[in-house]
C-alpha cells in the first residue's frame, strides 16, 4: 500500500484482537471514574462494558469492571496504564487468570399477545428469567448470566415483541477462596 | 477549646500554600496574579522566603518552571489564577508530562459555591488538566489542603516525575484550618513506584551484556531524571564494558559528548553511526528511554537482530512500541548500580574490537557534514561557533522547536546532565525563551542561552519583559532563516515544495525589538563577524536578542525518511533533489 506523505510512520498492525475483562480496584474519590474513562478515550482503547460500584465503603474502595478488546500488546498496555494511575490499587486481568466468573443482569421488556406472549414466558422459564412486572400486554423479565446468555435471550425476544433492554454490564469475580 | 490563635498550625488556606512551599524547600515560583489567587498573592507579599517571578503569560510561567526543574533536578512551581490562567497552563503541563518533568502548579478556582455556575473566570480546571497531569486535585476543604499539597510534591518528584496541579477555590484560600508538615500518610496508599529492579532480570541482562558481540547502550532522559548517581553509574558502565553509547534528545549530557564511546544522538536526525549501530547491534541496553517514534523509525524494521534490555521506572513504557526481551522495572540509578555490581563480579569486558572497527567505518561517513561558506552563515556553523565560544564555561542551553533544535542537538556538545533544556515529546515552539528565564533564575551567575528560531521565539517573546524586569541576562540566539524551517523542510520533501504558510513574513526587527524591551539587540549577517558578535553577546550582562541571519534554505540532515528504517538514512551529501525524491518514494506519489 502506498503511504500518504507524513511526518509519522504509518503502519498497519495485524495482531488479532482479544477480549479481556479487567477488574480495577480504585480509591473512591471524586473524578476517579473520569480518569479511567479518559484514559480509554484519550489513548483510543475500546470499552465494551463498564460496571462501577463502591465495594468497601469503610475503606472508600470502588471496583471497576471493564471489558475491553485489543491486541495482546494493547491489553498489556491498558493494564500498565491503569496500574500507574495514582488512585488505582490493583488491576487484575480476569480473563488471563481463567478462573473467574462473569455475570450480567438485564431487564427485558416484551410486549405482545396470544401465542407470542406464551412463547415469551416459556423461553423466559427455560433461561431462568424472572417476571418482575406484568400487564395484560407486557412483561418485564429479569435475567442474570454471562454476556452470551443475555445476548441470546434478547435475540429470542426480538420477534416476540421486544420493547427495550436495560443491562448492568459485566461484573466479575475470581473462583476459589482467595480474594483479589 | 484553647484560643486558636496560639496554635501556629492554624492558618488560612492561602498561608498554608506558602508554608507548604517553604516546607518543600521551594525558593522561587513563577506566576501571574488574578482574582481567584489574590489571597495567595497577599501571603506572598508578606514574606520573603519564596521569591515570586512575575511572567507575562501563564504559559511562560509553566515553561520557566520546567526550565528551573530540568536545570536543578528540583520541582518547578507555577501559580496561576482560575479560568484563562489555568487554560494557559495546559501547554506547559502537557510538555512536562511528555518529558517527565516535575512540576507543581497551583491554580486558583472560583469559590466552591459557584463551581458549576459558569462563574466569572470559571473553568473545569481539574477536568481540563486531567489528561495532561500525572495527577490533579480539587481541594474543597481547607483541612485537606496540607495533605494534598504534600502529596502533590511527592507525586511530582517520585517514580517517573511529572506535572501535578492543585486547584484551590478562593473560599478555601480564605478559610482557616489546621496545617501539618509533610508526613508519609499524606500519600495515596495505592501509589508506590517500584525503584529496585528484579534480581533475576538483572542477571539475565548481565548475561546478555557479557556475551554481546555487537552491543549498544541507548540512554534517555530517565537517567538524568534519576539524578547524579545514575549519570555516574552510566558512565562507569560504559567504562567497564567498553560499549558504544548513543542517547535520545532528552538524554544528552548523561554521557559526555567528548567521551570516546559516544556515537552522537540517535533517531530521525541522529548520526549515521548511532543509527547504524542501533540497527545492526545484537544486544541493546535501553536505559530510561521509551522507544519514541522519532527514535525507532519503522517499528517492524527497528534493530531486527538484537536482544533488547529495557530499564524503566514506568511499567507502561515497557513493550509499548517495541517488544523487549528483558524488561527491568525500576529506577535507572538503582538498576544500573545492580547491573554494574553483578557485571563486575561475574563478567569480564567482552572483546568487541571488530564491532568498533565497523562503527569507525560508519563514523567515517561524516554524517553531520555541511559545506561552509564565506558569504553566508550556515546554521550548523553558527551552533559550532557558539559551542566553541562557550566551551568550558558554566553554560546552560535551552531551545525552541524545529531545525535549530536539531542542529543544536547535533552540533553542541553536552558534557554534563541538566545543561540541556528542550521540548522533546510535545515539541512546543515557544518553550526555550521562558525556559531560559527559569534556568537563569535557578543559576543567576551562569551563562544561559536559548538557541531559537525566528518563528518559535515569537510565540513567547513577551517573556523578554520578565527577563529585563528581574535582570536575567539570558541570551536568545536566533537562527533566523525567515522560515519555519522544519515545516518548510517537510513541505519540500513531502508536499511538492508547496511552501504553504511556512515563510516568516513581516518579521520584526529583532534588534529594535530588543531595545524596545530594554534589552540588547545584536545582528550578524557575515560569517566573518560571527565570532566577534558571539563574544559581545556573552560579555554583555543583560538580556540579548541575537539575530543571526543564516542561509535561508539549509535543511537538517542526516534524516530517516518516514516509513524507513535506521539503515535507510538520507545523508547530507546524498540529499540532492533526485536522491531525496527517491528516499521518500512510496509516499503520496512522492512529492
Amino acid at each position: 500500500m502506498n503511504q500518504p506523505a507524513s511526518a509519522y510512520f504509518i503502519e498497519e498492525r495485524h495482531d488479532p484482537n482479544e477480549t479481556h475483562t479487567l477488574a480495577v480496584l480504585v480509591q473512591n474519590e471524586p473524578g476517579v471514574l473520569a480518569r479511567v474513562i479518559g484514559l480509554f478515550s484519550g489513548r483510543g482503547y475500546n470499552i465494551e462494558s463498564l460496571t462501577v460500584s463502591e465495594t468497601e465503603a469503610q475503606k472508600h474502595l470502588s471496583r471497576i469492571t471493564i471489558v475491553t478488546t485489543g491486541t495482546p500488546m494493547v491489553i498489556a498496555q491498558i493494564k500498565n496504564q491503569l496500574d500507574r494511575m495514582i488512585p488505582v490499587y490493583q488491576v487484575v486481568d480476569m480473563t488471563q487468570t481463567r478462573r473467574s466468573i462473569e455475570r450480567e443482569l438485564a431487564m427485558v421488556k416484551v410486549r405482545g399477545q396470544g401465542e407470542h406472549r406464551v412463547e415469551a414466558l416459556r423461553l423466559a422459564d427455560a433461561f431462568r428469567a424472572r417476571v418482575i412486572d406484568a400487564t395484560t400486554e407486557s412483561f418485564v423479565f429479569e435475567i442474570t448470566g454471562n454476556t452470551d446468555k443475555i445476548n441470546q435471550f434478547i435475540d429470542l425476544m426480538r420477534p416476540l415483541g421486544l420493547v427495550e433492554v436495560s443491562r448492568t454490564g459485566v461484573a466479575a469475580i475470581g473462583r476459589g477462596p482467595e480474594g483479589m | 477549646m484553647s484560643d486558636k490563635s496560639h496554635n501556629p498550625n492554624q492558618m488560612t488556606g492561602a498561608a498554608m500554600i506558602v508554608r507548604a512551599l517553604i516546607d518543600h524547600g521551594v525558593t522561587d515560583i513563577f506566576g501571574y496574579p488574578g482574582g481567584a489567587v489574590l489571597p495567595i498573592y497577599d501571603e506572598i507579599f508578606q514574606q520573603s522566603e519564596v521569591q515570586h517571578i512575575l511572567v507575562r503569560h501563564e504559559q511562560g510561567a509553566g515553561h520557566a518552571a520546567e526550565g528551573y526543574a530540568r536545570s536543578t533536578g528540583k520541582p518547578g512551581v507555577a501559580l496561576v489564577t482560575s479560568g484563562p490562567g489555568a487554560t494557559n497552563m495546559v501547554t506547559p503541563l502537557t510538555d512536562a508530562l511528555m518529558d517527565s518533568i516535575p512540576l507543581v502548579c497551583i491554580s486558583g478556582q472560583v469559590p466552591t459555591h459557584l463551581i458549576g455556575n459558569d462563574a466569572f473566570q470559571e473553568c473545569d480546571t481539574v477536568g481540563i488538566t486531567r489528561p495532561c497531569t500525572k495527577h490533579n486535585w480539587l481541594v474543597r476543604d481547607v483541612n485537606d489542603l496540607a495533605k494534598v499539597l504534600h502529596e502533590a510534591f511527592y507525586v511530582a518528584t517520585s517514580g517517573r516525575p511529572g506535572p501535578v496541579l492543585v486547584d484551590v477555590p478562593k473560599d478555601v484560600q480564605f478559610a482557616t484550618g489546621t496545617y501539618h508538615p509533610p508526613r508519609k500518610s499524606d500519600v495515596h496508599r495505592s501509589y508506590a513506584p517500584r525503584v529496585k529492579g528484579d534480581a533475576a532480570q538483572i542477571r539475565k541482562a548481565v548475561a546478555l551484556l557479557a556475551n554481546a558481540k555487537r552491543p549498544v547502550i541507548y540512554s534517555g532522559g530517565g537517567v538524568i531524571n534519576s539524578g547524579p548517581e545514575a549519570t555516574r553509574l552510566l558512565r562507569e558502565l560504559v567504562e567497564v564494558t567498553g560499549f558504544p553509547i548513543t542517547s535520545t534528545l532528552m538524554g544528552l549530557g548523561a554521557y559526555p559528548a567528548s567521551g570516546k564511546n559516544w556515537l552522537g544522538m540517535l533517531g530521525m536526525h541522529g548520526t549515521y553511526e548511532a543509527n547504524m549501530t542501533m540497527h545492526d547491534c545484537d544486544v541493546m541496553l535501553c536505559v530510561g528511554a521509551r522507544f519514541d517514534d522519532r527514535i525507532t523509525g519503522r517499528v517492524d524494521a527497528f534493530s531486527p537482530g538484537s536482544k533488547k534490555i529495557h530499564i524503566d521506572i514506568d511499567p507502561s513504557s515497557i513493550n509499548k512500541n517495541i517488544r523487549v526481551d528483558v524488561p527491568i522495572i525500576g529506577d535507572c540509578g538503582n538498576v544500573l548500580g545492580d547491573i554494574l555490581q553483578v557485571f563486575k563480579a561475574e563478567a569480564k569486558k567482552p572483546d568487541i574490537k571488530s564491532w568498533w572497527q565497523q562503527i569507525a567505518q560508519w563514523r567515517a561517513r561524516n554524517s553531520l557534514y555541511y559545506k561552509k561558506s564565506s558569504d553566508v552563515i550556515l546554521p550548523q556553523h553558527a551552533i559550532q561557533s557558539l559551542f566553541e565560544a562557550t566551551r568550558g564555561r558554566d553554560t546552560y542551553i535551552t531551545t525552541e522547536v524545529g531545525q535549530h533544535q536539531m542542529w543544536a542537538a547535533q552540533f553542541y556538545g553536552f558534557e554534563e546532565p541538566h545543561r540541556w533544556m528542550t521540548s522533546g515529546g510535545l515539541g512546543t515552539m515557544g518553550y526555550g525563551l521562558p525556559a531560559a528565564v527559569g534556568v537563569q533564575v535557578a543559576h543567576p551567575d551562569s551563562l544561559v542561552i536559548d538557541i531559537a528560531g525566528d518563528a518559535s521565539v515569537q510565540m513567547t517573546m513577551q517573556e523578554m519583559s520578565t527577563a529585563v524586569q528581574y535582570e536575567l541576562p539570558i541570551k536568545i540566539f536566533i537562527l533566523n532563516n525567515q522560515y519555519m524551517g522544519m515545516v518548510r523542510q517537510w513541505q519540500q520533501l513531502l508536499h511538492g515544495n508547496r511552501l504553504s504558510h511556512s515563510y516568516s513574513e513581516a518579521l520584526p526587527d529583532f534588534v529594535k525589538l530588543a531595545e524596545a524591551y530594554g534589552a540588547v539587540g545584536l545582528q550578524v549577517h557575515k560569517p566573518g563577524d560571527l565570532d566577534g558578535a558571539i563574544q559581545e553577546m556573552i560579555s554583555v550582562k543583560r538580556p540579548v536578542l541575537f539575530d543571526c541571519r543564516v542561509a535561508a534554505l539549509e535543511n537538517c540532515f542526516p534524516m530517516i525518511p518516514s516509513g524507513k528504517a535506521h539503515n535507510e538514512m538520507l545523508l547530507p551529501e546524498q540529499a540532492n533533489d533526485e536522491a531525496t525524491a527517491k528516499a521518500f518514494a512510496g509516499g503520496k506519489a512522492l512529492v
